[in-house]
């Protein structure tokens, strides 16, 4: 099968990446192994927010300057990055995803277990603070579902309470959402999300929270809303009738999965072809250039392409995988920048910096992927498996995921302009 | 000693991390209330079994096989072959007499295909409907896939078999009960493709009904004499002609997959040698061994449906990219849902509301398109969609067979 370019890896940054490629009339097939990350992200994106030696940053895109030169950032450059910062709302907009946020300064969301967190965009469902700590409203109920443990309702009403809100705790029991916790560990966010996909079920939910507010002026709510459609979010802030905000759950996240569904719909819309649950085992160099690569469902069906590109994620995706001795990249055995000694891959304080975490393939200027040194000329690398940044300690993931993916779309486009 | 590679689990149910992704893509979820999800069902439910099968829940036979949580595991879990296989394993019921009636496939074809006309307008009248309703809870909204008068094996002996030899490639065709007995001219048009493409077709040895319905239907002992059967049979056709091509993507994925996984069938002589034709004729084309020409003037609006069993052997971009190659095709791939009716289960009249739900989104789509014809390479989604519809539903071979100009496609392939 023959292909202009080939994407091994369906999440943030491969899809972006497709959908950049497919719109410019390029022929695409991703491949992915499974659902991603972004089924388990805090429904915000990042750019950055704190740097590698610890300091916090307020304004991102200003900081750029002060990262290492081997960070994914510096390699694309201060310019494009701004640039590419100012063109992604608009590009989520035209897969009907609405992001909302600020690219000169960080907002803040309040997390699941009641903390203030730098974020640059956020989903919808997800509400964003310009300061740490706003206040929202004088009286908050804040409501949950009975029986639903990934999302605490006393963490998260601590937050609103330091913020000088006073607040009230309540929650709704459903008959649709009781019968999932007839099974204790489903009463999760995915589930409670299909069930309140019903209309009915979703005005009941409603009603009962209406029943249930007093004097108070704001109700927050559990993002666990709008798994096939982002509008069931405004029917149940139209018919609550007071300011209804929602705060993102322990994953797996809503949001997140819905973002995933859309953009797989946008690059498929665009003419890509998404190979879901299948595998790439490996891929034929010859040179410095790729020719093919296989995949498990295939079988000796080679599938190729003029360029290809690795957004096959972290260690959680198996992009990396970590042997006893070793780090390595399974496809194609690229360069990875690994630390030798394992016994400082981590640190033995859980919540610390995880220099595991910032290990990553080799690239060279224009995000070619290294190979025994030698920079190979068709295979690009984006996202989460790019070396030379820890991206969940500077806050950076959804940044390099999609500036990466907007650098190689233009790289190959350019190409073959050229 | 490398610990991680001794620590791999059957089905690799210990690389579950609990994300619950898997539900989110499941489709009898949201309309069966009693189905616990595919989590709960497969791995989570598994550490419990594995303890005592006092925790087997019996509501796992909600379960439609779709494989769709396969599909969407981020770490790589055989879902549904964990649920499958505790069904086998923990299974308290017998199967019923509808069970087994609508499992034995070629049982029933044998006996009900001669008479064939009578079966055909008894079994869709009222009071036949009623009884199988009443009695062998069989839902009488749904509509019988038709006898054929001849069966397809009938007609290729005497017709076409002895023209193949005369082909300098050959392949043999495992056609599956349901182009014997209901629809042989799915097969008929399978053979004017390939001998037009410069391919002589060959019938095993015999192919026993590949079995999906006895495994869905809990006669494990049948389904496995049955896989037993047809490896030994498609061991000797691969001898000879190396490739086994089939029409019917389940067939296929039984064959390849649920004998190795759940019959315990070992068929790793003959799982790389079964394939479904459109992704046997694909890469010919692709790659200019094979020529095809087509018809002037052939014009038709089609939405295909991608199985999902197709989906799950990933192969759903061979039948796409065959049909687009058709000049005169406007294609429309449909957006990835279950049709409902999952072989035998949407016969059932404990599944039937939860069936039509399931498919409603596909229908609803399809009604949208408002295409000439629908196509796909599974009979079920066939019948299902054809009742759910007022849209025919064609297999992706079929068109080929309609658009191809045959005689001069052959000329070119000799």
């Amino acid at each position: 099968m023959k292909y202009d370019t080939i994407i091994i890896g369906g999440g943030l940054s491969g899809l972006v990446c497709g959908i950049s490629l497919a719109k410019r009339g390029s022929k695409c097939v991703i491949v992915s192994a499974g659902q991603n990350a972004l089924n388990f992200s805090s429904g915000t994106f990042g750019l950055l927010s704190r740097l590698p030696d610890g300091r916090q940053i307020t304004s991102p895109l200003e900081a750029i300057g002060e990262l290492d030169e081997n960070h994914p950032y510096r390699i694309i450059g201060e310019d494009k990055i701004s640039e590419y910062a100012g063109m992604t709302a608009g590009f989520f907009e035209e897969c009907g995803i609405k992001l909302h946020g600020n690219n000169d300064a960080n907002g803040y969301v309040v997390t699941p277990t009641g903390d203030y967190k730098p974020a640059w965009l956020a989903m919808e469902d997800i509400t964003i603070f310009p300061e740490k700590q706003e206040k929202i409203g004088e009286k908050v109920l804040v409501v949950n579902f009975k029986g639903y443990l990934d999302f605490n309702s006393a963490f998260v009403a601590n937050a609103f309470e330091k913020s000088g809100s006073s607040c009230r705790m309540e929650t709704v029991s459903l008959e649709a959402t009781e019968r999932l916790r007839r099974n204790p560990t489903e009463m999760r966010a995915v589930n409670i999300a299909r069930v309140l996909d019903n209309e009915s079920v979703l005005s009941e939910f409603a009603e009962a929270v209406k029943k249930l507010i007093k004097d108070e002026d704001v109700v927050v709510l559990p993002a666990v809303f709008g798994l096939n459609n982002a509008a069931s979010l405004d029917i149940l802030k139209n018919n609550i009738g007071v300011k209804t905000l929602f705060v993102g759950t322990m994953p797996p996240s809503i949001p997140g999965v819905r973002t995933q569904m859309l953009l797989k719909r946008a690059f498929e819309g665009a003419g890509g072809t998404f190979l879901m649950g299948d595998e790439v085992t490996g891929g034929e160099i010859s040179g410095h250039r790729v020719l093919n690569v296989k995949t498990v469902n295939l079988g000796e069906v080679m599938l190729e392409a003029d360029n290809f590109v690795l957004s096959s994620g972290n260690f959680f995706s198996k992009g990396l995988i970590a042997s006893p001795e070793k780090v390595y990249e399974p496809v194609f055995d690229l360069d990875v920048d690994y630390l030798k000694d394992r016994s400082l891959w981590y640190d033995q304080d859980f919540f610390r910096k995880q220099d595991y975490m910032g290990f990553g393939v080799k690239v060279d200027s224009s995000l070619h992927a290294l190979k025994g040194g030698d920079a190979i000329d068709n295979l690009y690398v984006t996202g989460s498996i790019l070396a030379g940044t820890n991206q969940l300690y500077e806050g950076c993931g959804a940044g390099v995921a999609i500036f990466s993916a907007f650098y190689v779309a233009d790289s190959i486009s350019g190409k073959k302009e050229n | 000693m490398n610990m991680q590679e001794k620590n791999e689990s059957a089905n690799n149910f210990e690389q579950c991390i609990k994300c619950t992704i898997c539900t989110a893509y499941c489709p009898v979820v949201p309309v069966n209330p009693i189905f616990p999800g595919p989590k709960q069902a497969g791995p989570d439910g598994e550490r419990l079994r594995l303890k005592s099968s006092y925790f087997f829940d019996d509501a796992l036979k909600y379960c439609m096989n779709c494989k769709r949580c396969d599909v969407s595991c981020p770490s790589g879990v055989k879902i549904s072959d964990i649920i499958q296989s505790a069904r086998i394993k923990y299974g308290r019921h017998k199967p019923k007499l509808r069970d087994m009636m609508l499992a034995s496939t070629d049982l029933v074809g044998t006996l009900a295909r001669p008479f064939a006309p009578i079966v055909n307008s008894t079994i869709s009248t009222k009071p036949v409907k009623a009884i199988l309703d009443g009695v062998m809870a069989i839902d009488h909204r749904r509509m019988f896939p038709k006898y054929a008068g001849r069966s397809f094996e009938s007609w290729f002996r005497k017709e076409a078999g002895p023209l193949q030899s005369s082909f300098r490639n050959q392949i043999s065709y495992f056609h599956g009960c349901y182009v014997n007995y209901n629809y042989p001219q799915l097969g008929k048009d399978f053979v004017k493709v390939m001998n037009a493409i410069g391919f002589g077709v060959n019938l095993l040895d015999h192919e026993k009904c590949c079995g999906v319905a006895m495994i869905s239907n809990g006669m494990m002992s049948s389904a496995k004499k049955h896989a037993v059967h047809n490896v030994k049979v498609l061991k000797k056709a691969a001898d000879t002609t190396r490739k086994i091509l089939a029409t019917s993507s389940t067939c296929t994925l039984t064959i390849r997959d649920e004998y190795p996984n759940l019959l315990k069938v070992d068929n790793s002589d003959v799982r790389n040698d079964m394939e479904i034709v459109t992704k046997f004729i694909y890469p010919l084309v692709a790659e200019g061994k094979v020529k095809l020409v087509f018809k002037k003037g052939y014009k038709a609006k089609v939405a295909y449906h991608v199985p999902c069993h197709m989906e799950r052997l990933g192969w759903g971009i061979f039948s796409a990219a065959l049909l687009k190659m058709i000049p005169g095709i406007e294609f429309t791939m449909l957006d990835s849902n279950c049709c409902g009716i999952a072989g035998t289960y949407g016969f059932k009249k404990e599944n039937y509301e939860a069936s039509q739900a399931i498919g409603k989104p596909l229908f609803d789509q399809i009604n949208g398109i408002d295409p000439d014809f629908v196509t796909s390479d599974c009979e079920t989604c066939k019948w299902q969609i054809e009742m759910s519809t007022k849209y025919q539903v064609k297999h992706p071979i079929s068109i080929l067979a309609e658009a191809l100009d045959l005689e001069a496609t052959a000329k070119l392939n000799k």
